[in-house]
């Protein structure tokens, strides 16, 4: 028998198609992938330390920064476990624009998924297109918290402010006119030869495979299993709303991208009955030792000001015990592990990642397959480097 | 109350003497276990009663208590859409426990990020090596007695010190 040689090659950790600061080791026989070592690590912050420094409400801008591109689920997680911990409720008004938020930024990382996604394969106009897109959500983002990205925007107990007057006609406008945006996305893909021939029948994974790497999101869904926290575990008042859960069957990345794009539908669905609920209310629980004062009684009374710099210095004391809070993050279940011992800071803040429990899973996706495949199953499993890494 | 949890009932059935205590908090059910027999309680939660899906894995570290450690899994069933935890102390002096990866390949990742920042050793992993930190790293970050601002170097006072 010849000797056969195999040949390494170092993808990353800067490589546009990479989508960060991932370094992928593959092993080559030709060009057909033997064996993939991933190397990840280059962007760890050490958030789940830090946290155990920091009071629970100096904790939310560190979540921000795990999932960049859907900074408001990070947000919304968290302090959802917090709430919990607490034994606190909400408030409907502020319920709703969290799911508002929440919907608005699984369309804004799922256009940003779309974008990358098609670029990597070669679709220069779809790339130009989402972000023409993502860039209305974006201005929304700017004007109802002050931030593009990190946003910073819920607070334990409910918001931080209510939104600006004219945001209703601002998201309505999206729901209206995204449909339109979508049909012109999937003209350009969906029966695109080129784009079927890169995409059906790669980086196949089977239901129990991918139960079995504990991939959660659109990538379980793309292999058949109906498992939606926002149906099966509802959290923040998804139990009011009707829509559908998109699966797939073969659990290609065809299969991926077609769950994603009806996802995105289903958003617009959640985001226009959640504003046709949105009704004038408090935006903040009636607790006021968690929660911030209003900014008119911080300005105009000693006694608010006090409150404030209270919370702001001390934060708050949290019974002890231990809670977790699993939410569908646009990539999927991203969950909230927090241990208290009774102090104003968590004891441990454990974060389980959906990319990095995804990306796991690569080697089984890909193995056998073309070097240039690799690029469309990184892409369609959709991950983000900020929270792999935390 | 936990002890009405049927998952509870079953395996108070099966691993009687295994089982340190059973508590509800938050509607969360937190089942606590002896290191030996993690393994065939986890096969046991798999194979018999449905909970197919393995969420998570990590640890805590307790400094100053004994046993020093503990390490939290987060099981789910997708078919009764049920939830359960399980934890199992670990001790300073042998930090060691059998590794889930026979089970699962999800914990593959998940144990050896926990080796990563707890330094705590898995039996029977196959792949055991640092993830998130380089291989040359020294001390385990997430341990208690690890200074917020790394080793060597003094605290932060503050913008004005």
């Amino acid at each position: 028998m010849a000797n056969k040689e195999t040949m390494t090659l170092n993808m990353g950790p800067q490589h546009p198609s990479t989508h960060g600061v991932l370094r992928l080791i593959v092993e080559l026989d030709g060009e057909v992938i033997q064996k993939i070592t991933p190397d990840i690590g280059y962007l760890h912050r050490g958030v789940e330390k830090l946290a155990e420094h920091r009071t629970y409400h100096q904790a939310i801008p560190l979540t921000d920064r795990l999932d960049y591109l859907a900074p408001m689920h990070n947000n919304l997680g968290y302090v959802l476990a917090v709430e919990k911990l607490l034994g606190i409720e909400v408030p409907e008004r502020a319920r709703t624009i969290r799911v508002i938020m929440a919907e608005l930024t699984r369309l804004k990382s799922h256009l940003l998924w779309l974008a990358c996604h098609a670029l990597d394969i070669g679709a220069m106009t779809v790339f130009i297109y989402c972000f023409r897109e993502r860039e209305v959500i974006m201005s929304i983002y700017e004007r109802v918290s002050g931030a593009r990205m990190t946003t910073n925007f819920f607070r334990v107990g409910g918001l931080s402010q209510d939104v600006y007057d004219g945001f209703e006609g601002d998201v309505q406008r999206i729901v209206a006119e995204f449909p339109r945006h979508f049909d012109t996305y999937e003209g350009l893909l969906t029966r695109n030869t080129i784009w079927l021939q890169r995409t059906v029948g790669n980086g196949v994974i089977s239901a129990e495979e991918a139960i079995d790497f504990g991939m959660t999101g659109p990538v379980l869904r793309g292999s058949g299993v109906d498992w939606d926290l926002r149906k099966d575990d509802p959290y923040s008042g998804y139990e009011n709303y009707s829509f559908k859960v998109p699966v797939g069957e073969g659990g290609d990345t065809f299969d991926r991208y077609q769950v994603r794009l009806v996802e995105m539908r289903e958003a617009l669905n959640i985001i226009s009955q959640a504003l046709d609920s949105l009704k004038p209310g408090p935006i903040l629980a009636d607790a006021p030792q968690v929660c911030y004062p209003p900014k008119e009684a911080v300005y105009n009374t000693i006694e608010g000001l006090i409150h404030h710099f209270k919370i702001a210095s001390e934060g708050f004391p949290v019974p002890e015990g231990e809670v977790y809070q699993g939410v569908e993050n646009p990539k999927g279940e991203l969950g909230y592990y927090i241990v208290s011992d009774g102090t104003a800071k968590p004891y441990r803040l454990r974060i389980r990642p959906p990319s990095f429990v995804n990306l796991q899973a690569i080697e089984k996706m890909s193995k056998g397959a073309m070097i240039a495949d690799l690029v469309a199953v990184i892409g369609s499993l959709d991950i983000v480097l900020g929270e792999i890494d935390r | 109350m936990a002890e009405e949890n049927h998952a509870v009932i079953m395996l108070r059935a099966r691993f009687a003497d295994s089982i340190i205590s059973a508590k509800k908090f938050r509607d969360e059910v937190t089942v606590t276990v002896r290191k030996e027999y993690i393994t065939k309680i986890c096969r046991f939660l798999k194979e018999n009663l449905q909970f197919n899906f393995l969420i998570d894995v990590t640890a805590v570290d307790y400094m100053g208590k004994a046993p020093r450690f503990m390490m939290v899994y987060h099981f789910l069933s997708i078919q009764s859409k049920e939830r359960i935890r399980l934890k199992v102390p670990v001790s300073e002096s042998d930090p060691a426990i059998d590794s889930l990866v026979p089970l699962w390949n999800t914990a593959n990742w998940l144990e050896r990020e926990v080796f990563d920042l707890f330094g705590i050793t898995f039996n029977n992993h196959p792949d055991l090596r640092r993830i998130l930190l380089p291989n040359d790293w020294s001390g385990h970050p997430l341990r208690k007695d690890y200074p917020l601002q790394g080793p060597d170097r003094e605290p932060y006072k503050g913008r004005l010190a």
